[in-house]
């Protein structure tokens, strides 16, 4: 089942991966997995452990290199072909699984360090702070409600806390595609609503795909799910079409 | 948060370092000899050996304390820069060797070589010496990190290979036909720009440069350190691939401070030669730079001025208990390391910021409490 291969308008596409495979030592990660997301568009991932959507991450961002297959930005950047670096500079963020913050940075150094700035080691050296810097940082931490713990360091942060931060990380980049790794894990129901509330803020004016377990959050997201099993797409739709998938329940809701 | 260029720790240890810079030449020289206040100078010439020390643990630290690269191979670049210097020294001797060439050092005329080596070419001028100083552990360094760095070597391999490298270069120094001078290395140094090497006056001037190089070496770094480009150290020691993922090419990071860091511990292994009177293979040896890495643990990583006094606190007690209780020094040290490790894992000055001067919740080089940069 090739999504890719319906769509005849492959460059109005935020992202487009169309038949990616990845192998560890003979494990098949990723079958031949195809995938589109629009200018705008959130889109919601779920899927059993061992699905493959952490390493469909790991592809789109560099981190691995698939053995077949294309990965499309924007319609125009072959991302298989690019380093993590080079891939971020274009506009896409990632949020680790894990909350991934500079733990002895401030939280506002954090966002500083995350902020849309040249990233080349003579500019950070010697270079000047944009005149906009702190005005893009104050709004940053008031979208993350973080304003009241700017000085503090990220390592003292609660697990809700360095979730968001991350999230404020991902937006000082100001990325064309947010990648989110289960930005809910381990939070309380409040946060997660809170979460949810601030994804939808974000993926006005970004393209975003999350990737979940909690299906009360994904419901709560409201926005088109993608159902991977196996290394490939299974299912994808509104979650109330997809969770009433026979295939889907038997591999992954009905457990 | 607007990082201040110089806390108070910084100042008083610029402050420490420009006292002693006037008040050891002044004990030396203008003082009599009988007088309680007089300084000889073979003390000049062993704190002068402490400061360069300080020198090559701060450069350590720059790299292990703030980037978390723990290379077990600075003393390569120490060496590197101290046997630049010894050859500058060697070419001064001139006529007044054993052989009396007034071109070939000692250790060549025995060998029967007819003519200089086309690495020797260039070291009679301290000009072009200084600057092999400079360049020679810089592009070892460079090169090293090219290729380590891009490959994404990191951890405990990265240590490895720096421990290999040293070693490596231990092998290669102790062979007679490098050119360096073998197993006896390079020694019998007589003057330094002109000026009788022993001489009071050449030790006294000697401490006070490696207390400026020190110094200076601790401005460059603190410089470094409280840049953007010093917070992204940071980001990297603490989550490598996270900095990745955020558009910094880490290894171009790494390439640069270890460069930087390289070219640091060759002024110092330079200042160190003249001090001690001989350059040999010896100083490659992989457990010299290991006792760097204790200095800095022992004083306490990524705080600069911490590396600096555990490189004198150590060096003073290794110069007592190798006097006292020779047989004992390397037991006591490795005892030191495991107590540092288990009871102050953040060295001495890593604990005194945290139990005394700051509060938990603030960084150590961003402190609300400092005074604004001048």
């Amino acid at each position: 089942m090739s999504l890719a291969k319906d769509n005849p308008a492959l460059t109005s596409s935020v992202l487009y991966l169309d038949g990616v495979c990845v192998s560890f030592d003979g494990y098949k990660a990723l079958r031949g997995l195809s995938l589109t997301l629009e200018p705008g568009e959130m889109r919601a991932i779920i899927g059993p452990n061992g699905a493959g959507k952490t390493t469909m991450m790991d592809v789109i961002t560099g981190k691995t290199r698939p053995d077949e297959g294309e990965v499309y930005f924007g319609g125009l950047h072959e991302l298989t072909k690019l380093d993590e670096p080079s891939i971020a500079e274009l506009g896409v963020g990632r949020k680790f699984q894990k909350p991934t913050v500079f733990e002895s940075h401030t939280v506002e150094d954090n966002i500083l360090l995350a902020l849309k700035a040249p990233r080349g080691a003579f500019s950070t050296l010697f270079g000047k702070a944009a005149a906009d810097q702190s005005e893009r940082i104050d709004r940053i931490l008031a979208t993350t409600r973080l304003t009241d713990h700017r000085a503090r360091m990220a390592a003292d942060l609660s697990h809700g806390q360095k979730q968001w931060l991350e999230i404020g990380m991902l937006l000082a980049q100001d990325p064309k595609l947010l990648l989110v790794d289960e930005p809910v894990a381990g939070m309380t129901d409040a946060e997660t609503a809170q979460t949810a509330e601030l994804l939808r803020e974000i993926a006005k004016d970004h393209s975003v795909v999350v990737v979940e377990h909690d299906m009360t959050f994904v419901r709560d997201l409201g926005v088109k799910v993608t159902v991977l099993h196996e290394g490939a797409v299974l299912a994808e739709g509104p979650l109330d079409v997809v969770s009433a998938d026979p295939r889907v329940i038997e591999v992954y809701l009905g457990r | 948060m607007q990082t201040s260029f110089l806390d108070k720790r910084g100042r008083v240890f610029l402050a420490v370092l420009a006292g002693a810079a006037t008040l050891v030449p002044l004990l030396s020289l203008a003082t009599p000899a009988g007088s309680a206040l007089h300084m000889p100078a073979y003390l000049v010439a062993l704190f002068g050996k402490y400061l360069c020390f300080a020198l090559l643990a701060l450069s350590l630290d720059l790299v292990w304390g703030y980037c978390g690269i723990l290379s077990l191979g600075h003393g390569a670049f120490f060496s590197l820069g101290g046997y630049a210097m010894g050859m500058y020294l060697m070419r001064q001797i001139g006529p007044r060797g054993v052989y009396a060439n007034p071109i070939l050092p000692d250790f060549m005329v025995f060998l029967n070589w007819k003519e200089l080596p086309i690495t020797w070419w260039g070291f009679n001028s301290f000009s072009y010496a200084m600057l092999m100083v400079l360049l020679v552990p810089g592009v070892l360094a460079f090169c090293f990190g090219w290729f380590a760095f891009r490959s994404r070597v990191t951890g405990v391999y990265l240590s490895i290979i720096t421990q290999a490298m040293t070693y490596a270069l231990l092998l290669a120094f102790f062979r007679n036909d490098m050119g360096f001078g073998g197993n006896n290395g390079l020694t019998d140094f007589k003057d330094l720009l002109g000026f009788n090497i022993q001489s009071d006056g050449m030790r006294a001037a000697l401490f006070s440069i490696s207390a400026i190089a020190l110094g200076v070496g601790y401005l460059i770094a603190r410089a470094v350190t409280v840049s953007k480009f010093g917070k992204v150290l940071i980001a990297i020691r603490d989550a490598e691939s996270r900095t990745r993922f955020i558009g910094y090419r880490v290894e171009t990071y790494k390439l640069v401070v270890f460069t930087l860091s390289a070219m640091m511990a060759g002024v110092a292994g330079a200042l160190y030669v003249p001090q001690v009177g001989i350059i040999n293979p010896s100083e490659f040896s992989p457990a010299n730079s290991i006792e760097a890495v204790i200095w800095v643990a022992v004083g306490g990583r990524g705080t600069l001025v911490g590396a600096a006094l555990g490189a004198v606190l150590v060096n003073f007690a290794k110069t007592w208990f190798t006097g006292a209780l020779p047989e004992l020094w390397l037991f006591a040290l490795g005892l030191l390391f495991i107590l540092v490790t288990l009871f102050l894992p953040k060295g001495i000055v890593g604990t005194l910021n945290e139990i005394t001067i700051w509060p938990r919740r603030n960084p150590p080089q961003a402190s609300p409490h400092a005074t604004p940069a001048e």
